[in-house]
């Protein structure tokens, strides 16, 4: 069984993210991250590679700055990593990646599974995965919380999901693409020797054209979405109002009032 | 032939609200551009659901009712959305940005290669084309970004736009449609589902109660529940509560639980990192239950309490019963 992961690098979740004066996205000195999903990805995989003997492969459709969200999965433990870019894929939209990651799934021809986060903690697209298994012609599991079962033999897989109302229990047929969320297990650090392996690591970048993708297909002018402008949200009025509460029953009396004729409650 | 879809979800029969608050925001967009609102209402007798599609606002339902439809299973609805998106040539679609909405909009929009604007906050046609405001960075910014194409797609946050008030005079057009896939074509089958009772779900709730590592262990939710209970509210947590196995996951609020946008929000014994203020800062009115006067959570609150939650929470709860006569 071959289990590709997805993964793309984000600022780190406590990053003061901003925009400077030329609209770019700044992060000051905070570091690169892997997109936080992507670890507990990550974790299934290497749990898929020590049960069932699965390779395992992680692939990032992304300029140089995602070399470190793929190095920090072979420092985990995932055996190859591989960046798919080049400028026809600047400025490209969900759907040029999507296309692109398809298309390098594809090219290695043996994929089962490929398994990701659920969506990437920075854009927020929650659109590049889905595509991809459209791409693709797989069923996508999505949310997973639990892998219950894979038959490698007959390639039927189990999952439980989390949707609004519980938990779902559903099974389909690899390949397939899953999407996991935080529920499904604790991802391990990196051991030493993985550290030094992925450090000494020369990630092969494939380009477009190698993983087979036309670049009028994914180039930025072939993008169905425009980023405009980004923009800081309006900070939230006023100062904050700190009941005395010497008394607390009486500063619980004072504060549900006051809830009470703001009308949210 | 042309239009404005929105999908109606539905669990078992019951209607996602933000499908209503989709509805309404097709309706001006439909208005705007000059062109029927069409709801899709898809599952196992919901007839009566594509009435309350038209009382929301709706010109037309397209109503498929079929058993492989009965669950949400992405294969046969994505398939017919996309028989209907051929048929119709609609100018937009639209859907809650729910488990289900994402899986269906981004499967749909990968098939028919169309823009898609996902989880907005803001939505407008500008020179015909869809303008979404939308967080990125987990809300720390927001980005303004446009589609393209004859056909284009946006998935709307819960509690971001307005529920309308359904209309039981206004009428339309009911029509049956057939689905695409039988059920041996379809690879993915829903077992069951474990459903959890007697819980308001997170995203709906118009309040939310969390805790954070200051209620100390599991017993500690008891006061933060009995609040949420008084209050006809949902009960959430920070990560820290979570990862010490304190609270199931599914009450994470932050950017890595659930975002929520509620009417009020208590913080209770929850210092206010970054991340958890990422999943709740857009509410309406949040208060801040701590002991320590410097936690960042008062950053964002309206109202703050200094002082210990096992003191505050139970007496808030016993101030609104007594005002609320509950
Ligand atoms: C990648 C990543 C993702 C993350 N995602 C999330 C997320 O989705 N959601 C989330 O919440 N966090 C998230 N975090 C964790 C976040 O950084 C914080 O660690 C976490 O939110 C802290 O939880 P807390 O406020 O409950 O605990 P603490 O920070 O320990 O705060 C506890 C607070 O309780 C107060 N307190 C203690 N006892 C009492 C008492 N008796 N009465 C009143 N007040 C009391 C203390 O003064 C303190 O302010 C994430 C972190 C990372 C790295
Ligand atoms: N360019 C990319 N290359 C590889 N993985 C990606 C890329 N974009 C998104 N992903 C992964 O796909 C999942 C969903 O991301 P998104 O669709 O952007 O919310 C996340 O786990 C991402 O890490």
């Amino acid at each position: 069984m071959h289990v590709v992961v997805f993964t793309k690098s984000t600022p780190d979740t406590a990053a003061k993210v901003e925009v400077d004066a030329n609209g770019n996205v700044t992060w000051g000195d905070s570091p690169l991250v892997v997109n936080p999903w992507d670890e507990y990805a990550a974790e299934e995989a290497l749990q898929l590679k020590e049960k069932q003997g699965a390779n395992t492969t992680v692939i990032a459709v992304g300029p140089e700055m995602d070399n470190d969200a793929l190095k920090h999965c072979v420092a985990m433990g995932i055996q190859e990593a591989v960046r798919v870019w080049d400028d026809a894929l600047e400025g490209s939209d969900s759907l040029g990646q999507a296309k692109a990651l398809a298309a390098a799934i594809k090219k290695m021809g043996d994929v089962d599974m490929i398994i990701t986060g659920k969506e990437a903690v920075d854009v927020n697209s929650d659109a590049v995965i889905l595509q991809a298994a459209r791409f693709l012609g797989w069923p996508v599991l999505s949310f997973v919380a639990k892998i219950v079962e894979i038959d490698p033999a007959t390639g039927a897989i189990k999952v439980e999901r989390l949707v609004e109302e519980g938990r779902e229990t559903v099974s389909a047929k690899l390949p397939a693409v899953v999407t996991v969320v935080k529920e499904i297990n604790e991802p391990r650090y990196p051991s030493f020797i993985g550290i030094r392996k992925a450090a000494k690591l020369k990630i092969p970048v494939w380009s477009r054209a190698e993983s087979g993708r036309a670049r009028s297909e994914v180039e930025a002018g072939a993008a169905k979405t425009k980023v405009l402008e980004k923009f800081p949200p309006p900070p939230r009025e006023g100062e904050v109002e700190i009941i005395p509460s010497d008394d607390v029953e009486e500063a619980a009396r004072i504060l549900a009032e006051k809830l009470i004729e703001e009308k949210v409650v | 032939m042309s239009g404005v879809f929105v999908w109606i979800e539905q669990f078992k029969g019951e209607p996602a609200l933000v499908s209503w608050q989709a509805l309404g925001v097709g309706r001006k967009l439909a208005d705007e551009i000059g062109e029927p609102l069409i709801a899709l209402v898809f599952g196992q007798n919901v007839g009566e659901l594509a009435q309350k599609a038209i009382h929301y606002g709706a010109d037309e339902a397209l109503v498929a009712d079929d058993q492989t439809l009965a669950a949400f299973r992405v294969e046969p609805y994505a398939a017919l959305v996309t028989k209907l998106i051929e048929e119709r040539s609609p100018r937009f679609m639209l859907a809650g940005a729910t488990t289900r909405g994402r899986d269906l909009m981004g499967t749909v929009a990968g098939q028919v290669g169309a823009g898609l604007l996902s989880d907005v906050i803001g939505l407008d046609v500008i020179d015909g084309n869809l303008q979404a405001t939308r967080p990125i960075y987990a809300g720390k910014l927001l980005s303004k970004e446009v589609a393209e194409g004859d056909f284009q797609m946006a998935t709307i946050r819960n509690r971001a736009f307005p529920t309308p008030d359904p209309d039981e005079s206004r009428t339309g057009t009911i029509t049956q449609v057939e689905p695409v896939m039988a059920e041996d074509e379809i690879t993915v089958k829903v077992e069951g589902v474990e459903e959890a009772v007697g819980e308001v779900s997170l995203t709906d709730a118009n309040i939310i109660v969390s805790g954070g590592r200051g209620v100390g262990g599991p017993e500690g939710f008891e006061p933060v529940r009995e609040l949420a209970e008084v209050l006809g509210g949902a009960v959430g947590a920070s990560r820290a509560a979570v990862d010490a196995g304190w609270i199931p996951y599914a009450h994470q609020v932050g950017q890595t639980g659930k975002v929520v946008s509620p009417d009020l929000y208590i913080a209770a014994g929850i210092s206010g990192a970054i991340q958890h203020l990422a999943g709740m800062r857009t509410s309406k009115v949040i208060v801040a239950v701590n002991k320590d006067p410097e936690a960042p959570i008062f950053s964002v609150a309206r109202y703050g309490i200094v002082n210990d939650l096992f003191k505050v929470l139970p007496a808030l709860t016993k101030a609104f019963k007594e005002k609320l006569g509950r």
